[in-house]
């Protein structure tokens, strides 16, 4: 049998042989000469609503720039078919800038073929970067909890039931950081209020979300965030079940246009453009970034029409503290949600703080266990 | 079948010269296994450059793309087979039961545990030798799958529980429980964000193949193919298991032992697919983590039933399929399509070969019992049975 295979596969290679001999279309890209390609690289959908929507809008801005040539792939595993990825964008395309969105890629992939391509920059969304990885890679992330806090202060005021909800995907420090600011930010307003936290266990799994979402509002919650890769499910049931929304990694007012309140939203193009202007300097761009509000790399979503002017002059002042810098969210006197103290009165993990990188408590008054 | 050529032959050698014809004979019935998937692999194809054209694309185009994404260069083969790799594993647990006539679907399950114990075992073993631990981890990684997909044999021999629902239950299962020990009990506390087990010591990682550079999760797989063909098309055992697939009522009344079978091969594909989790863990990442449900199992179906659970036939279905996606990425890239694109081709072909099973035994050409009723018209025999 595998001798009758073979004369058969061999046709179908010849044959897809001489559609090529034909000449037709090569698919080389003429590139402009000395343009910079970029190879983004996203784990979902472009159009996910959501956490790879915010790397694609500025991807699409970066297309704009003079002498930027830009290379996307979505629905890339965090499996080696992303080094295959970076390989084929730096060997067809030419990419001398990386930018592999999601957390899953950075070990051991990125990491490989940062060692195997010394002269390709890798930057890296949400990993650490430490001085031991290649000096060819990096890592980037924004502070988006300080989004949260905004968000959790205007669903504070929001809220006739004093209960809020977060859907959560999994128990670990950068989404347990949203789940605290969210109650903290909304505690500033009101300190009887309580939320309560759900965690689905996975980045994407929408059905679970629903359920999560509806499980909240039949608990008495009234205004629901997230933290979960595409939050469009989400919004749109808790905005039928009737309960405000906050949103999260994109603006979502279209989905839910009289229930979104605001939203805690990237904003990677200043991120992008300075890698980008580093390396057009001849220069290598920075290995290790990071930033909030201040530096421009969160932003929040318009106010919807449910927030009440004393909500938004109360989120506004906080925000204008929040850009000058340096702000803190997690501080002293602080107890975990079993009672346990997580920071003495006098003591704070500011914007910067290396502690916030491993959060494995939920403050009290949340709801859930990690 | 057999029987059916008996008489073939028997009206036929007389009048012509019976060795050419006995060659043609063979030759017909060999290739109708080839033809209809490959004609029905074809026809997907055509579907779908109907699609791309009714999308304003250009279907030579995508050809010419998947031509030098997936096979045109050593990197673009090396992508293919390196895609490959894990799919034969993940099309041995579905080929097999299918064999018995069980559709398993939950092998993703077998390959998360799969990759979860052979990390988990690395542990404590990590004081042995390489040669002696690596076999170990190996073992642990097939012994876990075994009993997992096993268990849905048996559910179906002794309980009557459909294997269909059970497997694909038991993968959510599966799924649950290594999140909850990866992220619990077996969790390196210093993987924050990525909740992963304790890495696998270095010494027990395995390199690339010579000359291929791809992962040793090929060579393996490959072998396990040819050993599941020779188990299941040229043992009794495998016969027996045939029989059982074909008829389970006769093979009961042959005495054949059905229910140890079903276990038997069952647990066999389990252990199968989890030396795909147990490759990408000790070959791949260094570690389990929730990225060994990267949906290789799924595929695998489908490269199971495109080969028509042929374990032969698995091995270039699935460097075909692993070509399809090697070049998914240049797809999205070169004709701004979505991801989804490939999605749809392989969905096309999936539905298509599942039509043509249909077509088996109607095409005079592959027939040879159907050629003598023409050029011997004897009354009494030309009358369709």
């Amino acid at each position: 049998m595998p001798v009758a295979d073979l004369p058969f596969t061999r046709r179908r290679l010849l044959g897809a042989g001489a559609v090529l001999g034909l000449g037709v279309a090569t698919g080389s890209r003429a590139r402009a000469a000395g343009a910079l390609t970029v190879g983004v690289i996203y784990v979902g959908p472009k159009d996910d609503y959501g956490y790879n929507q915010a790397h694609a809008q500025a991807a699409k801005a970066l297309k704009g720039l003079p002498g930027v040539e830009v290379t996307e792939e979505e629905r890339v595993p965090e499996t080696n078919a992303v080094e295959k990825t970076m390989e084929s964008m730096i060997n067809l395309d030419g990419a001398t800038l990386l930018l592999p969105t999601s957390f899953g890629y950075y070990s051991p992939y990125l990491l490989a073929e940062a060692k195997k391509n010394p002269k390709i920059q890798f930057r890296h969304c949400g990993g650490l970067w430490t001085e031991k990885d290649p000096k060819n890679a990096g890592s980037y992330f924004g502070y988006i909890a300080q989004g949260q806090y905004l968000n959790g202060i205007v669903a504070a005021h929001a809220s006739k039931s004093k209960k809020i909800g977060f859907v959560a995907a999994k128990p670990i420090p950068q989404v347990l950081n949203n789940v605290n600011a969210f109650l903290l930010g909304a505690q500033s307003v009101d300190p009887a209020i309580t939320c309560q936290v759900i965690f689905t266990g996975e980045w994407s799994l929408a059905v679970k979300e629903a359920e999560a979402t509806n499980a909240l509002i039949d608990g008495g919650a009234d205004v629901i965030t997230c933290h979960v890769d595409s939050p469009k499910v989400v919004v749109e049931t808790a905005a039928r079940r009737g309960a405000f929304v906050c949103g999260y990694h994109v603006d979502q007012s279209p989905l839910a246009p009289q229930k979104y309140l605001t939203g805690a939203e990237w904003n990677w193009l200043p991120i992008y453009k300075g890698f980008i202007e580093a390396m057009q300097a001849g220069k290598s761009p920075e290995n290790f970034v990071r930033g909030g509000l201040a530096d421009g790399y969160v932003k929040m979503s318009p106010y919807g029409p449910g927030v009440s002017d004393a909500a938004r002059k109360n989120a506004d002042a906080v925000k204008a503290e929040m850009l000058k810098g340096g702000y803190t969210i997690i501080k002293g006197p602080l107890k975990d949600n079993a009672g346990k103290e997580v920071l003495p009165a006098g003591k704070a993990y500011p914007e910067k703080a290396a502690e916030l990188e491993s959060t494995n408590y939920l403050v009290a008054g949340v709801k859930g266990s990690v | 079948m057999v029987a059916d050529t008996a008489p073939s032959s028997l009206t036929v050698a007389p009048s012509r010269s019976s060795a050419f014809l006995r060659i043609r004979a063979w030759l017909a019935r060999r290739s109708e296994a080839v033809a209809i998937p490959v004609g029905a692999a074809a026809l997907g194809f055509l579907l779908f450059g109907l699609f791309l054209a009714a999308l304003g694309k250009s279907p030579l185009q995508l050809v010419d793309i998947v031509w030098r994404g997936g096979f045109g260069s050593s990197f673009a083969l090396g992508n293919s087979l390196q895609r490959a790799a894990p799919l034969l594993f993940a099309a041995l647990c579905v080929a097999l039961p299918a064999r018995l006539g069980l559709v398993v679907i939950g092998g993703e399950g077998a390959i998360v545990l799969g990759g979860l114990a052979a990390a988990a075992a690395a542990q404590p073993l990590a004081a042995l030798p390489a040669l002696l631990a690596v076999p170990l981890m190996a073992c642990a990684a097939a012994l876990v799958g075994a009993v997992w997909i096993g268990s849905v044999g048996w559910l179906q021999a002794y309980r009557g529980v459909n294997a269909t629902i059970s497997s694909l239950l038991l993968s959510y299962i599966a799924l649950a429980l290594a999140n909850h020990l990866i992220e619990g009990p077996l969790r390196d506390p210093t993987s924050l964000n990525k909740p992963s087990t304790l890495p696998v010591d270095d010494a027990f990682m395995l390199g690339p193949m010579p000359v291929i550079g791809v992962h040793w999760g090929l060579g393996c797989g490959v072998i396990a193919c040819l050993i599941a063909y020779g188990l299941m098309d040229r043992t009794t055992l495998g016969f027996a298991a045939r029989i059982a697939g074909g008829n389970v009522r006769a093979a009961q009344i042959q005495g054949l032992p059905v229910g140890r079978l079903i276990v038997g091969f069952t647990a066999l594909g389990g252990a199968f697919a989890a030396l795909a989790g147990f490759f990408e863990v000790v070959a791949v990442q260094g570690t389990a983590n929730g990225t060994l449900a990267a949906g290789y199992g799924y595929t695998g179906i489908l490269v199971a039933f495109l080969a028509r659970q042929n374990p032969i036939a698995i091995v270039p279905v699935a460097f075909l399929l692993g070509g399809i996606e090697a070049s998914s990425g240049l797809i999205q890239r070169r004709m701004q399509l979505p991801d989804a694109t490939v999605l749809v081709l392989e969905g096309l072909l999936f539905l298509i070969v599942l039509m043509s099973e249909t077509l088996y035994g109607r095409f005079k050409l592959f027939n040879p019992h159907l050629w003598a009723e023409k050029r011997a018209p004897v009354p009494s025999a030309a009358v369709p049975a």
